[in-house]
């Protein structure tokens, strides 16, 4: 059975923005999913639809087996501890330290009381570390976090979302704001962390040729809708012009001169 | 076309300055004021300043009677700013869009920050006075409602500024809404708000002479009191004794706000 199934998903904003229009998706278990398409095409808000970041206007989003747009606040609350979440601006309370910032991870487990009051036990902390370990961070641990590179602040992001004990983690342009020697090693972790743990991992990017590089299945936006779902080797060049529309000559200078960097 | 860019936005400064003129202009006339004499009197204030307004060693005898109404207004503006700043953290949690229950809710609250900032301190004070008479609480209280307003309107903007990130973050870990509050709003605007509510301590003491003034307490009424009897020696020792508390408290809340960012 699928992991997450979109059902005609649609958000509109008012009567004229609409952000997505009848999506239709279904994700099985341990598949890394890159979804492209160019900037206002819908990426973020498909994404943040799925844990319901934003309240989808229309349709339905099974995750698990449960219907996500139909339970009461608690319920999704347990939901999204499932689902882990990566952001473009990494999102850390810049002036707690790294370790604070993983363990962030846990609260949705926990009761208000016990959340509120920051108790986390002996076997969460000691998950932390060894996370932190895994990503090479152990010597930033009790570093601000704001005194970290954007490279290592994408990765105390990464322990965040995988302390949660996740199905399934949704990230949100991970790499755009960090250099391609940076790029490389989140993209490598969450490949690791989708193909080692099982962990379902859905990236939006806008880099066409590490979509390519990594993923198991693309998904091309473009105004609100589908274009393309499929898997990257059999996407064309065609294909690709028809997900960027007019923008696809500047891309093609831009993926060249990637490939540069990279070779 | 540049060029014309440039010589039109020349001409709207020219404009503006034109108008400032007219408008000081216009109100000299309207109010017959002699600007000669209105600077030439300048250094007769100073010379009457240099000649009478200086503590004498009689003054000095004064003291420590000075320096009690001191101490008592100082704590009076650290005390009505601190506990502002209690209720302003509650009022600015439910007033900003980032972390409010519901937008109606937030509305409420911004609008009653709103009144309590946009009604002048001096005017609280007079308000209060019916209340509470002449004692120390209708300072408190104008002070503590002034600074509410202020601190709410203060806090609300450093929340909005500093902690959308880390809320969306937390929200989506499925934290529960106090537990965002206490470990992502909180520690990321706390060291921008104790800056507030040290900026809001040094205001408190400025006002708090002027509303003493009016309701006669605290260091206020002792400088009113010495004005008034003609003995301006003591009444300039009460200014002198008043500036070097601002300007210790002024050192002193620089220093803070240097540890902790």
């Amino acid at each position: 059975m699928a992991l997450l199934e979109l059902f005609n998903l649609s958000k509109r904003y008012d009567q004229h923005t609409i952000a997505l229009s009848d999506i239709n998706i279904s994700v099985n278990k341990g598949e890394f999913i890159a979804v492209i398409g160019p900037s206002g095409a819908g990426k973020s808000t498909l994404l943040r639809c799925i844990n319901r970041m934003i309240e989808p206007t229309n349709g339905e989003v099974t995750f698990d087996g449960v219907d996500l747009l139909h339970v009461k606040r608690k319920e999704l609350r347990r939901l999204r501890t499932k689902i882990g979440m990566i952001f473009q601006h990494y999102h850390l309370v810049n002036r707690l330290t790294v370790i604070e910032n993983v363990l962030h991870g846990r609260l949705g487990y926990k009761s208000s009381v016990v959340g509120a009051l920051g108790i986390y036990t002996k076997k969460e902390k000691e998950q932390a570390i060894q996370l932190l370990r895994m990503l090479g961070l152990a010597d930033q641990m009790y570093k601000r976090s704001d005194k970290l590179s954007g490279g290592q602040k994408q990765r105390v992001g990464i322990a965040r979302a995988l302390i949660q004990d996740p199905k399934m983690l949704l990230c949100d342009e991970p790499i755009a704001s960090l250099d391609p020697n940076a790029s490389k090693i989140i993209m490598d972790y969450l490949q690791k962390i989708s193909q080692s743990l099982g962990i379902t991992v859905i990236v939006n990017l806008h880099q066409v040729d590490v979509a390519l590089q990594y993923s198991d299945r693309i998904i091309g936006v473009s105004q609100g809708q589908i274009v393309y779902d499929g898997t990257p080797t059999d996407i064309t060049q065609e294909q690709i012009h028809q997900i960027y529309g007019s923008d696809f000559d500047d891309l093609m200078v831009e993926m060249n001169k990637e490939k540069h960097y990279a070779g | 076309m540049q060029v014309n860019f440039f010589f039109k936005k020349r001409l709207r400064a020219l404009l503006v300055f034109a108008f400032l003129v007219s408008v000081t202009y216009g109100g000299i006339m309207i109010t017959e004021y002699d600007v000669i004499k209105g600077f030439s009197s300048i250094p007769m204030a100073i010379s009457w300043g240099v000649t009478n307004f200086f503590p004498t060693t009689d003054s000095f005898e004064h003291l420590p009677k000075i320096l009690i109404s001191l101490w008592e207004t100082i704590l009076l503006s650290i005390g009505s700013a601190t506990l502002a700043s209690l209720f302003a953290l509650f009022f600015a949690i439910l007033g900003s869009n980032t972390t409010t229950i519901n937008p109606f809710f937030a509305t409420i609250c911004r609008f009653i920050a709103t009144l309590f900032r946009n009604i002048d301190v001096a005017v609280w004070s007079m308000i209060l006075l019916f209340s509470f008479g002449q004692s120390a609480l209708t300072g408190y209280f104008a002070l503590f409602f002034v600074s509410f307003g202020f601190l709410t309107r203060a806090f609300i903007e450093t929340i909005d500024e500093v902690s959308n990130s880390g809320v969306e973050a937390l929200r989506a870990t499925g934290a529960s809404y106090i537990s965002i509050v206490i470990h992502s709003v909180i520690p990321s605007s706390a060291s921008q708000m104790l800056s507030w509510l040290l900026f809001m301590i040094e205001t408190n003491i400025r006002s708090a002479t002027l509303i003493g003034i009016l309701t006669g307490t605290g260091i206020g009424f002792v400088f009113d009191l010495y004005y008034k009897s003609v003995d301006y020696n003591t009444a300039s020792l009460v200014v002198i004794a008043i500036v070097i508390a601002i300007l210790a408290l002024e050192a002193a809340s620089n220093y803070v706000r240097r540890v902790i960012i």
